[in-house]
């Protein structure tokens, strides 16, 4: 890949090689103590099962199941790297390609694709998951982890040295919403209140087609600096540093030491989405510079360098995601376009005249097809 | 029964209103020590101390995402915009995110967030100071859009909108601030305090008031406009047209049934906004008229408003904004149509 101008990969913080050679690191080697070999096989399986997943969701979109699907082909390590280093007090804002962080939350896979199949726009519940809703609005959704945290400060969730109730929030965005003044209104707030928030910036190169150089003349990570939040910049497709960077801020955090930023350098091998075409804005080298840094192949060069992953753990790996492919495919095609009558409910949550009269106006206008015997 | 201010009934309505609830907090800009530049929020830093009385960095798209957030662990933040036109730089948290969460999460999540906005003009402002924007709020679903005329309303309103458990634009007409009114404080604390008290509370502050009766002409106003409305029954009163005068009080919902009754009775409606009354709410409840009172109606429904231009510089507002000539034009052309 050309190097673009500051947004190198040379002062990134890697702990395993894109060879799977595992590498020390004298400030964030203590947040990895905890990765042993089990641990380790968890994240290979949870970024093998999600990269299985993406690419069943893909061809369902191009079965025309669904509208549209957002890859995260590329991203696992980033995702699942940071997704384990978070526990259940700790709260989630997502972006909208989250889905390796969904699983880590307990999201079950296809459930996502009520979105994409354009059933509803929101798929779970945020709250039993501790996992928002993914916000399509660029950088929306980073005030209200924002302004997430400060309520948890408030509510003396932050900082009272009790594991069992400090937690912290991890709001997940792209390079392009660094752009975005809701993210440094974001970091503005978040700094002046001291508030229990990781941004946790995956700078995949690109924001649709364009570049990150269209986005930033320095490192993202840089920009911390300004609001007066520590920030780090990771390798992106290193599960190993994704975690131990993670795990470092939301102790920070958690113990009220406030924001921090990281940013996760990775590459989105995929497309925006299904309806882009990358091959209109990037070259095949880009590509094959970033498939030689395949996070899970490093990983399973790793692991099975030190004898941890045999034949036994890829063929029950191999069974799941065939098995979940298989439940995917059949859980969408088994869904229910929802009543009509469903988009005048939960508009407000007490009555409001308006929805009422259309909604009584809507029920009276279906009626009178059945009143004359048609059948919509 | 005490005497205020609207300004001072929306203080004590905000005090009533967090000494009620403690999940209640004030966030806007220069709302602490200096009691916000209109002095509503005055004393509240005082009493309830910084963390309920947020003065906030100098962004409102900030104030309004933050509060979201907030909302969604259970605390119900009152904004204070500055200024009607500097609520812009929010309105995207407002329309793709405040206003829509509770259906994304299929009710799910519930954002009882109130923006207080002064809005409208006559106070001889700069420009983006005395800007009608509620329009564009009612255009929304999932937001709800008030605005009081008195105190008593100002008073109830407020606390009405703070305990509903829907997202509230609630717009003060600030020429009428100091306008003072007799204000009962116990009836809303005894209808909020109750188990049922939101619900009734929203169903309320969502319903229009006739706020004089009359036979002969519906004059339609709300917030600043009310008081124009009353003044131009009454010079009409003495020319022998019989005047009556609708508070809509509420913009999102629009309480059209009150005015469609009253339209039935008199047969002819002026609607009385500072807004542009292009694509403005008397557009909107023009069209409700025709649709649900057409054949009782013995001249078109006419609207005095502001125009399609922008807000002029100050000197010329006073011919911009809607003004007693104005309306009475209007009603003599209904009554001679």
């Amino acid at each position: 890949m050309e190097a673009h101008g500051p947004h190198t990969d040379d002062d990134l913080v890697t702990m395993l090689t894109r060879t799977g050679e595992r590498i020390p690191h004298p400030d964030f080697d203590r947040y990895a103590e905890d990765l042993d070999a089990a641990t380790l096989r968890r994240m290979w399986h949870d970024m093998t099962v999600v990269r299985a997943f993406d690419n069943e969701a893909t061809s369902l979109q191009r079965q025309g199941e669904l509208g549209l699907w957002v890859q995260s082909l590329g991203q696992e390590a980033a995702q699942i790297g940071s997704g384990h280093a978070l526990n259940g007090n700790d709260f989630v804002f997502p972006s909208y390609r989250e889905h390796g962080v969904a699983l880590t939350r307990g999201v079950d896979l296809p459930e996502i694709l009520r979105i994409f199949r354009g059933l509803q726009h929101g798929a779970w519940d945020p709250e039993a998951h501790r996992f928002h809703l993914y916000t399509l609005v660029i950088g929306a959704h980073s005030l209200h982890a924002t302004g997430y945290a400060m309520a948890m400060d408030r509510d003396g969730l932050v900082g009272t040295g009790d594991p069992a109730r400090d937690g912290a929030v991890v709001c997940y965005f792209g390079d392009g919403a660094t752009s975005q003044g809701d993210v440094s209104e974001a970091m503005v707030f978040a700094a002046v209140h001291d508030a229990p928030v990781v941004f946790f910036v995956q700078n995949n190169q690109f924001a649709i087609s364009e570049p990150v150089t269209r986005q930033s003349r320095v490192p993202l990570a840089q920009r911390g600096a300004g609001f007066g939040i520590p920030s780090v910049r990771v390798d992106g497709n290193d599960v190993v540093a994704c975690y131990a960077v993670t795990r470092w801020a939301l102790e920070r955090a958690r113990s009220g030491g406030g924001p921090v930023l990281i940013e996760a350098f990775t590459y989105r091998m995929g497309a925006h989405t299904t309806s882009d075409d990358p091959t209109r804005y990037r070259t095949r080298a880009d590509e094959s510079y970033w498939a030689e840094r395949d996070p899970i192949a490093r990983l399973d060069t790793y692991l099975s360098s030190l004898g941890e992953l045999g034949d036994d753990a890829r063929e029950a790996v191999a069974a799941e995601v065939k098995e979940l492919g298989r439940r995917t495919r059949e859980t969408v095609r088994s869904w229910e376009v929802p009543a009509v009558g469903s988009m005048f409910e939960h508009v407000y949550a007490e009555p409001h005249a308006t929805v009422d009269a259309e909604r009584a106006w809507f029920e009276r206008y279906e009626r009178s097809f059945a009143d004359q015997g048609v059948h919509a | 029964m005490t005497q205020m201010t609207m300004a001072g009934a929306i203080n004590r309505g905000l005090r009533a209103a967090m000494d009620r609830d403690e999940k209640v907090l004030l966030m806007g800009e220069d709302i602490g020590q200096l009691g916000g530049v209109f002095r509503v929020t005055d004393g509240l830093w005082k009493d309830f101390g910084p963390d309920r009385v947020m003065d906030t960095p100098l962004a409102e798209s900030g104030i309004v995402g933050t509060a979201i957030g907030m909302a969604m662990r259970g605390y119900r933040p009152v904004i204070e915009i500055q200024f009607d036109g500097f609520i812009f730089p929010a309105y995207d948290q407002i329309t793709t995110q405040l206003a829509k969460m509770h259906y994304r999460s299929q009710g799910r999540i519930q954002l009882p967030v109130v923006i207080r906005v002064p809005f409208a003009g006559g106070i001889g402002a700069v420009e983006h100071h005395s800007e009608s924007p509620e329009a564009l709020f009612a255009h929304t679903a999932g937001l709800r859009a008030i605005s009081p005329a008195t105190p008593q309303d100002a008073y109830d309103m407020i606390q009405q909108a703070i305990a509903s458990p829907d997202p509230v634009l609630f717009f003060e007409p600030k020429a009428r601030y100091w306008d003072k009114g007799e204000v009962d404080e116990g009836r809303v604390d005894a209808q909020l305090s109750a188990e049922d008290g939101a619900s009734a509370g929203t169903a309320e502050m969502s319903r229009g008031r006739v706020a004089r009766s009359g036979t002969d002409v519906t004059l339609v106003a709300y917030g600043p406009t009310v008081r124009l409305a009353l003044q131009a029954a009454e010079v009409a009163g003495a020319d022998g047209t019989s005047v009556e005068v609708v508070d809509l009080r509420s913009i999102s919902p629009l309480d059209s049934a009150t005015v469609v009754r009253s339209a039935k009775r008199t047969g002819r409606v002026v609607i009385v906004h500072e807004a542009p009354t292009a694509y403005g709410p008397g557009a909107e409840l023009s069209a409700r008229i025709a649709e649900e009172a057409f054949f009782h109606l013995h001249a078109p429904v006419l609207r005095v408003g502001g125009f399609h231009a922008p807000y002029p510089g100050s000197k010329l507002e006073h011919d911009y904004l809607p003004n007693l000539d104005r309306v009475l034009d209007a009603v003599d052309r209904v009554m001679t149509h």
